[in-house]
């Protein structure tokens, strides 16, 4: 195996797990220490420069990092990421004044985004700090897109999103609510340098069974619904619901019933309960509020006595799996079930629609209706018209729109200077030493040994009656203190200098993962199976010294380091040393460096 | 050295030995000796083979004298009895424990200070009692403790950290416990633990007084070059003479070994020791040959290593007193003191 390359910043990125699956690769260690020392403002400003929303995000994201996090890996549960960010959110001061201003004079390019969800926001934040004249379109009456529409309040409140869409506006941005864009083709018509497309994906998929006309007036599509909800125009749900779908979308139609009168409120599921497409808390959520989640049943039928909608039937299937892995649903055999209900959710995915797109302006789609997009700067056939969010290469969450506005706004402004698209600005990345003393580092090595710390809800009697009343309290700083602590700070990197290494074990010895092995070199399948603990996860690095003086390596697995410098500690030589890796992604306008 | 205790969190996967502790469980409290004390890799080694021989802790008793080495036991198995003892006076302490209670495995831990300098003489006698033990000597050639001065097994024309050349001749540990008895005998380096493990295994299934001279750099006052106990220098002048491998009564005999290159060495317990022949002609049966092996060798600046003296027929004190198979702190007061008129039936009887 060739030694590693620790000034690649993939390298040390991708141990940083939880930075390297966020989408918009926030630095979440960094903001995580910042919360355990009280800095709120300062975690807040770390989260806004990347994720734009922290605290929208701290309380409905889809955490990609958390199932990332490495403390998961050693303990039963990884951090609370997503409800730290929501401290610093919750905690800050006024942050106004530490928020980047635009410039005097605005450098003359004119852009327009349509929609004014996460990725179009993102896409105007960027460009407006750069001296965009930024103008947003939207067919509502103010911003948030899916945030304000979708998302029940009673997970996300209408104050939140009001204050981080306020930031973003507040930025010179022009906006243009209650606008419904009917043409592609006149919009490029209007002198814009570009014209960024963040409409999301607006149609929710029906059920396309019998009985659907006869009793359509107590069938609802879920996000329809849900923004019916949302903006008050639907106050109240009969007693008997089944929500069709395993969505996050149909826990949020579940638990919404439940608090609009249905008592009875069902959630029918085609799959198993693992295979769910939604995120385990938000199941835990809606059974924590008397919900029962039932499997393997296919709708078969919408069942009706005169216009009035009696029920559901369903199949019962079980899974199986071919030879390539891929699930098949097939039926039991057994009697269909009936379940009995006045009203009907129908939460079986969303689509993309672009009803607004003439397909003879040069605009190319694909096969299944999605633009054609080159999909690292998002740059569709037409070059001046950019695509983001859902609205880009299908449904996915906010975190995602988030970081797809911020490579469509760099892609914009290379665009509107007349610079190569394909050439991205690379991150900055810096490498520090910790040290301070013998003993001492300039973060927290002692390994917190706490269990994940639950979130303060509300009780369920008050909170089941409004709607709008927001279930979750959110830590107190002494709960974010000890969660925070639980951070493994895997972004404190451990470098090893292998020309001033003795060899004398104490680092191998020290080691509470015993991660660290010194062996002849080898293949890395092979060597993976000789280390001191076998490194059994592939998916993680290892990092091999220079030949040392007795002709053996150095290899570390990645894998379960605690980050708790012990080695560095114990080295008499300074050969291990803890370097803090701060990657930043780059935003529109940064510069490639000439090398 | 570190304030901080080792944190708890441990790899999912760890392993676990036939009594379900793992490695850690084998440990002790963190060690305050100087970061990259070879000390260290000892304590790490003896960890690593109680783990290993799925030794029940409490079955342990730990000893040592005074020094950086005789600190050593608080690192290492802290569910096991230890007792610090005076300077150079371990031997005769663990003497009289493994007299009281024969049931125990028996480790003493001792320096180049506290077993050739003050305790010389309680560490020929140990040797020449046969008591049943382990006996380790973290040798690093330099009192670090006191900051640096030459000790007993300093090697003559060694210089020390500001460039003093030593003029006196050096203990040598190994021969002595050759030559006074021991049946067991073998030098190892702290560097090295995949020599150093099996030899600490196959130690602790001795029966008889097993001795291991283990040189062991001294990273604040004796790893400059002019040492001859540097890191540098020992793996420059290491001579293995073989290889062991400790197996098990248990354990099932998989590997294939080619006929000549091994030999195997049955021991009481049952436990075989395979030594892999690294040097022509050296039988570690023969303690004369031993003896010349090793006089020679060092002649040429060579450290000879491995398992020099292995006697597996050996006896014991227990054996050489005739005392009982029941250890005598469980014989109770009856059994131990039968009162006046046995002792008068015992007088009549030699009358």
């Amino acid at each position: 195996m060739k030694p590693t390359d620790i000034s690649a910043p993939d390298y040390f990125h991708k141990v940083v797990d939880c930075q390297w699956a966020c989408p918009a690769h926030t630095p979440v260690p960094e903001y995580i220490r910042m919360i355990a020392a009280g800095h709120y403002s300062e975690a807040y400003l770390i989260n806004w420069r990347s994720n734009v929303f922290p605290g929208i995000l701290g309380r409905v994201c889809d955490r990609p990092c958390e199932p990332a996090c490495r403390r998961g890996r050693v303990d039963k549960e990884p951090v609370a990421i997503c409800r730290l960010k929501r401290v610093a959110a919750d905690f800050k001061d006024d942050i106004r004044s530490r928020l980047p201003q635009i410039p005097v004079n605005n450098n003359g390019k004119r852009v327009v985004c349509v929609g004014a969800g996460p990725a179009s926001l993102t896409v105007a934040r960027d460009l407006a700090v750069q001296g965009y004249q930024v103008t947003v379109f939207d067919n509502g009456k103010s911003a948030g897109g899916m945030m304000r529409s979708q998302i029940p309040k009673f997970r996300l409140p209408d104050a939140v999103i009001d204050e981080e869409c306020d930031y973003i506006l507040d930025l010179g941005v022009e906006t243009r609510f209650n606008h419904w864009v009917a043409s592609l083709r006149e919009l490029l018509a209007e002198d814009w340098d570009a014209i960024f497309v963040g409409t999301g994906a607006p149609r929710g998929r029906d059920a396309e069974i019998p009985g659907r006309q006869e009793a359509a007036a107590h069938i609802h599509i879920g996000i329809d619904w849900l923004s019916n909800v949302a903006f008050g125009h639907v106050t109240q749900i009969a007693k008997r619901v089944v929500v069709l779908g395993g969505g996050n979308t149909a826990m949020d139609c579940c638990r919404s019933a439940r608090r609009l009168g249905g008592e009875d409120v069902q959630v029918v599921v085609r799959s198993g309960f693992e295979e769910m497409k939604a995120s385990p808390w938000e199941k835990e959520d809606a059974l924590h509020e008397g919900i029962p989640i039932h499997n393997f049943l296919v709708p078969k039928e919408f069942t009706h006595e005169q216009g009035r909608l009696t029920g559901v039937l369903f199949e019962r299937v079980r899974a199986e799996y071919d030879a390539k892995g891929r699930r098949k649903l097939v039926p039991t055999g057994e009697a269909d079930t009936h379940i009995e209900c006045d009203e009907v959710l129908v939460a079986i995915g969303q689509e993309n629609s672009f009803p607004w797109i003439e397909r003879d302006i040069g605009l190319e789609f694909d096969q299944w209706g999605m633009p054609v997009l080159d999909p690292q700067t998002l740059q569709s056939t037409l070059p001046r018209v950019f695509f983001g969010g859902d609205a880009a290469l299908g449904p996915k969450n906010i975190i995602t729109a988030v970081a797809q506005g911020h490579e469509a706004a760099i892609s914009i402004d290379c665009f509107c200077r007349g610079k190569d698209l394909a050439k991205r600005p690379p991150p900055t990345v810096n490498l520090v030493s910790q040290k301070m003393g013998i003993h001492e580092w300039s973060y927290d090595n002692q390994v917190s040994e706490e269990a994940r710390k639950k979130v303060p809800m509300k009780g369920l009697d008050s909170a089941l009656k409004n709607i709008k009343l927001e279930l979750e309290l959110g830590f107190d700083p002494r709960l974010a203190y000890a969660e925070a602590e639980r951070c493994l700070n895997c972004d404190i990197e451990t470098v090893f200098s292998p020309k001033i290494c003795i060899e004398c074990d104490a680092c191998v010895d020290i080691c509470p993962t015993e991660c660290i092995t010194f062996t002849g070199n080898g293949e890395e399948a092979e060597l993976r199976g000789r280390l001191k603990a076998p490194a059994k996860n592939a998916g993680q690095a290892l990092y091999l010294s220079d030949t040392l003086k007795t002709g053996r390596v150095m290899v570390k697995d990645e894998n379960i380091c605690l980050h708790c410098g012990m080695c560095a500690e114990r080295c008499p030589t300074g050969a291990w040393d803890m370097q803090k890796f701060l990657l930043e992604m780059a935003q529109a306008g940064a510069e490639i460096r000439k090398t | 050295m570190t304030y901080l205790a080792k944190p708890k969190l441990i790899r999912p996967d760890t392993p676990k030995n036939a009594l379900g502790y793992t490695r850690r469980d084998y440990e002790g409290a963190i060690s305050t000796l100087c970061a990259g004390c070879g000390h260290d890799s000892i304590s790490a080694a003896i960890v690593q083979a109680a783990f290993d021989l799925d030794i029940e802790p409490h079955r342990v008793a730990k000893l040592s004298g005074i020094g950086c080495s005789s600190k050593t036991p608080d690192y290492f198995l802290g569910n096991s009895h230890g007792f610090n003892s005076v300077h150079g006076r371990m031997p005769s302490v663990l003497t009289g424990a493994a007299l009281a209670n024969r049931d125990l495995i028996y480790l003493g831990v001792s320096g180049d200070g506290d077993s050739a300098s003050i305790g010389i003489g309680q560490f020929a006698h140990v040797m020449r009692r046969g008591v049943n033990m382990t006996y380790i000597v973290e040798n690093n050639g330099v009192y670090g403790l006191t900051k640096g001065q030459f000790s007993a097994t300093t090697d003559k024309g060694s210089k020390n950290k500001r460039g003093v050349v030593n003029t006196d001749n050096p203990i040598d540990l190994v021969g002595l416990a050759l030559q006074l008895g021991a049946s067991y005998v073998a030098r190892s380096f702290s560097g090295d633990k995949e020599q150093l493990i099996p030899l600490i295994k196959g130690a602790l299934c001795h029966r008889g007084p097993a001795f291991i001279d283990v040189i062991s750099p001294c990273v604040t006052f004796n790893n400059h070059s002019g040492s001859t106990k540097s890191y540098d220098y020992v793996r420059e002048h290491n001579e293995a003479v073989n290889r062991v491998e400790v197996i098990l009564p248990r354990a099932p005999i998989t590997a294939a070994y080619e006929p000549g290159s091994l030999r195997r060495v049955v021991q009481h317990d049952g436990s075989v020791l395979h030594l892999r022949k690294l040097a022509e002609d050296y039988d570690p049966t023969d303690r004369i040959g031993a003896m010349n092996h090793l006089h020679e060798r060092h002649s040429l600046g060579e450290i000879v290593t491995g398992l020099l003296y292995v006697d597996s027929s050996a006896e014991d004190l227990h054996r050489h007193l005739n005392t009982v198979e029941k250890p005598l702190n469980k014989l109770g007061d009856a059994y131990l003191c039968p009162g006046s008129q046995a002792l008068a039936a015992l007088n009549d009887s030699l009358r």
